[in-house]
């Protein structure tokens, strides 16, 4: 490891991911973002939920909260309205953040609380078994669909969008480079900023869905997603196996729930404070 | 303009052998070890794109270019 990131790590590697699981290279393209930031690690709190994607907390070395599953935007809420001065990050995954947590996942968008959230979108339960998930593409398989799921899935920019989230970008394992810059804009962004890493699971989704290769993965990853200017530009028969990715939505001017939230104690109390 | 060399390491106990550094490396640094695991078997060929480092996803390669060469 790069002894410039090595900092954020608590040095308890290897990790619980499977071997050639997208959730390691996400995990490094956040330590390269934070460390492009030159963030202090005392400064900054790491929340997550439950699943594979929620174990990373136990690996970086900041302050962290395992917490329960669903509910880590609840937590980071929290936490981000006692310490405004704190920068936060929340890690889910597409069934924590999009199922179990969905709810909490809506209201936060239309808070627009600052924080950075990185939704690892694995397409799938990884960590309980292989249940399908509301992001698992209509008729691949889980151990819950073994003859493909019937479900249409959700779109997680486009659901953040509806529900007003001021900063939502995509990007992937395969541009993971890519995805160091999606956090780093996340992160620049004052309000909520979600950004969903297109990730890979190779055991549990890979192998009933004829990819149990971690490099015929990535291959399809790498074919599936494109930058966004050349996606728009593509026919809508061409646009069907793609996904763009990229900076999808970002609105400036919106009010941020903290400051607000002071702004209100401060009226209240008539300036006797 | 002297062709820069790069250092290529894996440390093969966080290896877990996925292959994608292999599979990734557009110039066919790495071999496989008998268990699976990433040799860097060609670092002279390495250009230094970093996309190996990029990829791994146990944090286990390392490029790092030669000084003084």
């Amino acid at each position: 490891m790069k002894p410039e990131y090595e900092k954020y790590f608590r040095n308890n590697l290897p990790h619980i991911w499977c071997a050639g699981c997208g959730h390691g290279i996400v995990m490094s393209a956040w330590a390269r973002a934070v460390n492009q930031l030159g963030l202090d690690k005392d400064q900054c709190v790491a929340i997550s939920g439950i699943g594979c994607s929620s174990r990373i907390t136990g690996y970086i070395d900041m302050h962290t909260m395992n917490t329960t599953h669903g509910r880590a935007l609840t937590f980071a809420t929290g936490v981000k309205m006692a310490r405004p001065d704190l920068n936060v990050f929340v890690f889910s995954g597409d069934g924590d953040g999009t199922a179990i947590g969905g709810n909490h996942f809506i209201h936060a968008c239309r808070r627009n609380i600052d924080m950075t959230v990185v939704l690892m979108n694995n397409n799938i339960y990884g960590m309980t078994g292989g249940q399908f998930s509301p992001m698992t593409p209509f008729g691949k398989k889980a151990t819950t669909c073994p003859y493909g799921s019937i479900d249409r899935s959700f779109d997680m920019a486009e659901l953040a969008k509806g529900a007003g989230a001021t900063f939502v970008a995509r990007s992937d394992i395969f541009h993971a480079k890519h995805l160091t810059d999606m956090i780093v804009a996340g992160f620049n962004h004052k309000g909520f900023s979600i950004i969903e890493a297109v990730s890979s699971c190779p055991i549990s989704y890979g192998r009933r869905n004829g990819t149990p290769d971690p490099r015929d993965m990535m291959d399809n990853i790498k074919e599936m997603c494109v930058m966004k200017a050349a996606y728009d530009k593509l026919s809508d028969e061409e646009k069907a196996n793609k996904i763009p990715i990229g900076i999808l939505q970002q609105i400036d001017d919106a009010p941020e729930y903290t400051s607000e939230y002071e702004k209100l104690v401060e009226r209240v109390q008539g300036g006797a404070k | 303009m002297a062709k820069k060399s790069y250092d290529v390491q894996v440390v093969s106990k966080l290896c877990k052998a996925c292959g994608l550094c292999v599979h990734l490396c557009p110039k066919n640094v790495f071999d496989r070890a008998k268990d699976g695991r990433a040799v860097p078997a060609r670092p002279e060929d390495c250009i230094g794109c970093g996309t190996c480092e990029l990829h791994c996803p146990d944090f286990c390669v390392e490029t790092k270019e030669k000084e003084g060469e």
